[in-house]
């Protein structure tokens, strides 16, 4: 079956989306991550859609279950590199994707994780004020 | 108005959906759509693609390029027998839902686009028509 990769790297999962998902490949991927976030006891998800066309309501669903599941298996999730054209299209299309942190890319989500992990618990940490 | 260019696709499952994507995608990009239009007519063909299959049971999508004048556009048409919507209304406002998506597919999709027309009958099926001009 196909599936998109998920690699660890010490506490941290990632995903980098590089195919024109259909929906069961999005449900595959949901499924996936949180039985890997429960396996490893990773606390953050970085997943990268730089390569990612468009994010209709089914995709835009998905990474918002993925966010609010990792949450719950106590991991914070980034997702990170979403293309202009992405954006504008998501909002106009009524999809705000509230409840999931962004970063502009790799590496500005890596560094939002870091701060989210050593935030003391209980303390919601600013993502603006983030470099 | 002539129609300049015209892909016939069946819907009958994901895979097709992904199909769909691909063909508006590349009838966009001939027509000298911009980037951000072509994304909006690509995510609005996807969520009406998606509402064939799922709701109406599958069905063919028709993508055309249009030339009115000086005027260039896309056109897709999304046809199924299927069970048909009872109420349109609702079915357009925004979080309402049958299946086990967002309830964004059909009035997030007509936002996406110029002309956006449905007709539907209960028992006879569905059929969309969404136009995007340059």
């Amino acid at each position: 079956m196909e599936r998109i990769p998920i690699l660890r790297m010490g506490e941290y999962l990632l995903v980098t989306i590089q195919v024109d998902m259909h929906d069961q490949l999005a449900l595959t991927l949901q499924d996936d991550l949180t039985s890997m976030i429960s396996k490893t006891g990773a606390r953050g998800v970085l997943i990268d859609i730089s390569s990612l066309e468009i994010v209709d309501s089914f995709i835009g669903r998905m990474i918002a279950s993925i966010a609010g599941m990792a949450r719950i298996l106590d991991a914070q999730t980034v997702v990170v590199g979403m293309q202009p054209a992405v954006a504008i299209t998501l909002v106009e299309l009524g999809l705000s994707l509230s409840g999931v942190r962004t970063a502009l890319n790799v590496d500005k989500g890596m560094k939002l994780l870091r701060a989210l992990l050593d935030a003391p618990a209980g303390e919601d940490l600013d993502v603006r004020s983030t470099p | 108005m002539s129609v300049r260019r015209r892909e016939v696709i069946q819907l009958r499952g994901d895979a097709d959906v992904v199909r769909v994507r691909q063909t508006v995608r590349g009838v966009c990009t001939e027509e000298g759509f911009s980037l951000v239009d072509q994304t909006k007519m690509v995510t609005a063909a996807s969520e009406l693609a998606r509402n064939t299959v799922v709701h109406g049971r599958g069905g063919v999508a028709v993508v055309e390029a249009l030339e009115d004048g000086s005027k260039r556009g896309v056109r897709m048409t999304f046809e199924d027998e299927g069970p048909g919507i009872p109420d349109i209304d609702r079915a357009f406002q925004d979080g309402f839902t049958t299946g086990n998506g967002m309830g964004l597919g059909l009035g997030g999709s007509r936002r996406l686009v110029h002309e956006f027309q449905i007709q539907s009958t209960v028992g006879a099926g569905t059929r969309v028509v969404a136009v995007r001009w340059r």
